[in-house]
């Protein structure tokens, strides 16, 4: 009895300690994450003049100037279009390649099937800068240099790892037998696959669409690299880095961070599953 | 008419033979069972007659018809799978229509199909659910009102009842009797539980490491096993088995006492007894009783005879306690023989 007396405080201290230093990691790391952000966020919603100007102010002014100077700058625009409409092509092609790959790896068996799950995530340690060069001539050679759809084409190798990993996981998750039950109930492979699969699996096909869509949104060598006159907005910003005002990299940042925050929180727990399935 | 022929079925998964050279015959209307361990081959055969499988080699015919070349939905089968299968993106009711869909039936048609089969396997108080909100036992119900609603020719059943708790089986397995005894359909139902064979089947084929070994009533069966497998697989506990010489003219040496026999040439066969087979007498096989278990109704004893291990079932009101010395007699009629080397049985 004296001993768990004696030892009680002591245990709580040890675990009040620990608690506090959790505590303390988790707001390092959410400090880390959103103090970033919260400063992008105050001086898009200030007056140019504010973002400009020193001591900085913590609390946004609410003011849409910086947004408007954005919107009008030349050329800016256009290039949020360029990102969407590459942005868009990337996420249809890469689900209609990476989808069918997916299928075929978690209901087939094949020689050195393995091996090509490890070579899908291998693709994206191979240097992209690498890749450019030879890239841009071929692109040159054929036309495709400066369009959405050769971007897109590229964007595409990059977020098809992504989407073969996460649809492979869902298929996966989908038990053969209801498939087979299809099929006895009068269905060929395809009419069960769009009467059974395709319903269940619908919410994370759009999921790593949306991943996609990120991917390139985000992406900005490949885009700087390969185009020239239809750049995308990441392109486009880097592009004007040196001259641009303060006010405009912030509110393009803004911009470009948004989108790309709401859709990975809409779909993480697609991703959590694809994580799972590539750490096995 | 749909008669379900097995014509030298073999089966290969890579250097792994796991069906060898199949041939049964199911009649029209039959409720065949498959019984036999776990990894005989009892769902591999089972899916080659759905087309879910193809066969390395042999022929599936139903109906007089060559079926093996066709895919799962033109063979006029309907399955159910030990796992339901019930499909989680429809309701109930779209679960038990979903192949009369498919067959592109008429809405009022489909209904009047969907209630009279729900009725049938009373969950007509279920149609508008999913099947996450189901039970176990429910989703059993769908899953063979959705084969059944397709007023198949042949009915296949992998298991359907393995994961049910003991008393719903118990229940799943008279109500399935009996309406299976209703429809016209052949059956064939895939389990490793001996009682449900025994319970459902019009046939029993029981199957060994890829080969069927007998097919025959569940009477049968039981009591005159075609192979030593058979006799040591089926009966709970299964058959005694002691090891007999011969002594000239059909007469055989069984532990300490003698026994006609079949009269052929060998030196050594099998003498096998189920353990319910014998009783308590003056002359008979020296018994030293090891362990008593009481069962109610019966004493289930485990004794030594000439060194081997011998099991008998006595009526409960013998009093016995382990280490006393019986004399069991063997009924004669039941006594079944064994050759060693071909395991066959020998009449
Ligand atoms: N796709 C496959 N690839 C390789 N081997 C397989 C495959 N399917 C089955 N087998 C093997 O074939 C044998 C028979 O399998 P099967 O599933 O028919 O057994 P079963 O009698 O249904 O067993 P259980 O009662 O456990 O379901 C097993 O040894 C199994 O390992
Ligand atoms: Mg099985």
């Amino acid at each position: 009895m004296s001993d768990t007396a004696v030892l009680l405080p002591d245990q709580g201290q040890t675990r009040k300690t620990g608690r506090w230093l959790y505590a303390a990691s988790v707001t390092l790391l959410c400090a880390w994450v959103i103090v970033p952000l919260y400063f992008l966020l105050i001086n898009t919603l200030s007056a140019p003049e504010t973002v400009n100007s020193f001591p900085k102010s913590f609390v946004p002014e609410f003011d849409l100037g910086s947004l408007t100077f954005f919107a009008g700058f030349q050329g800016m625009l256009t290039a949020l279009k360029n990102s969407i409409v590459v942005a868009f092509l990337t996420m249809v092609m890469s689900i209609l390649i990476g989808a069918p790959a997916g299928y075929a790896l978690s209901r087939f068996e094949f020689r050195g099937k393995e091996a090509f799950r490890l070579l899908i995530l291998l693709t994206r340690a191979f240097p992209l800068p690498l890749l450019a060069l030879p890239l841009a001539v071929m692109f040159i050679r054929t036309g495709l240099d400066d369009t959405a759809f050769g971007l897109a084409l590229v964007h595409t190798t990059l977020a098809i790892p992504f989407a073969v990993l996460i649809t492979f996981s869902l298929f996966s998750g989908i038990p053969v037998e209801l498939e087979e039950a299809a099929w006895t109930l009068g269905c060929t492979r395809l009419t069960a696959f769009t009467k059974v699969v395709l319903p269940l699996i619908l919410p994370g096909i759009t999921a790593s669409a949306i991943f996609a869509f990120v991917i390139s949104w985000n992406e900005v060598f490949a885009a700087a690299v390969l185009t020239i006159e239809n750049r995308t907005l990441t392109a486009f910003l880097l592009q004007t880095l040196g001259e641009a005002p303060l006010h405009l990299k912030f509110a393009g940042g803004f911009i470009l961070v948004v989108p790309a925050l709401i859709f990975i929180f809409a779909v993480r727990k697609y991703l959590f599953a694809m994580w799972g399935i590539a750490n096995r | 008419m749909a008669e379900i022929q097995i014509r030298n079925v073999a089966k290969c998964f890579g250097s792994y033979q796991a069906l060898h050279d199949i041939n049964l015959t199911i009649a029209d209307q039959e409720f065949m069972v498959l019984l036999g361990a776990s990894g005989c081959g009892k769902s591999t055969l089972l899916r080659i007659i759905a087309g879910l499988e193809t066969q390395t080699t042999g022929e599936v015919w139903i109906g007089g018809r060559r079926i093996d070349h066709l895919p799962p939905k033109d063979r006029g089968i309907a399955m159910v799978f030990q796992n339901y299968a019930v499909f989680p993106h429809l309701t109930v009711f779209e679960n038990i229509g979903f192949g009369l869909r498919m067959q592109k039936m008429r809405n009022d048609e489909v209904t009047r199909r969907v209630t009279r089969t729900a009725e049938l396997m009373h969950i007509e108080q279920l149609l508008t659910r999913y099947s996450g909100e189901l039970s176990g036992g429910q989703r059993q119900r769908v899953a063979v009102a959705r084969a059944l609603a397709m007023e198949p020719d042949v009915i296949l059943m992998d298991e359907p009842l393995s994961n049910l708790d003991a008393l719903l089986r118990l229940e799943m397995r008279a109500e399935l009797k009996g309406v299976l005894a209703e429809s016209n359909t052949t059956a064939i139902y895939v389990t490793h539980d001996q009682v449900e064979a025994m319970s459902l089947a019009d046939r029993i084929s029981v199957m060994h490491q890829g080969r069927i070994v007998q097919a025959a009533s569940p009477v049968e069966v039981y009591r005159d096993p075609a192979e030593r497998f058979v006799a040591g697989f089926i009966g709970n506990p299964p058959m005694n088995f002691l090891p007999a010489r011969n002594t000239g003219a059909g007469r055989w040496a069984v532990a300490n006492q003698v026994f006609d026999g079949p009269d052929v040439p060998a030196t050594a066969l099998e003498f096998a007894i189920r353990p319910e087979d014998v009783r308590p007498a003056d002359e008979g096989l020296e018994a030293r009783v090891r362990l008593v278990e009481p069962l109610g109704a019966h004493l289930l004893l485990t004794c030594d005879v000439g060194g081997a291990m011998f099991r008998a079932i006595l009526d409960s009101d013998m009093t016995v306690r382990a280490g006393d010395e019986l004399k069991l007699a063997a009924m004669p009629d039941r006594i079944r023989w064994f050759d060693p080397d071909t395991s066959l049985s020998i009449a």
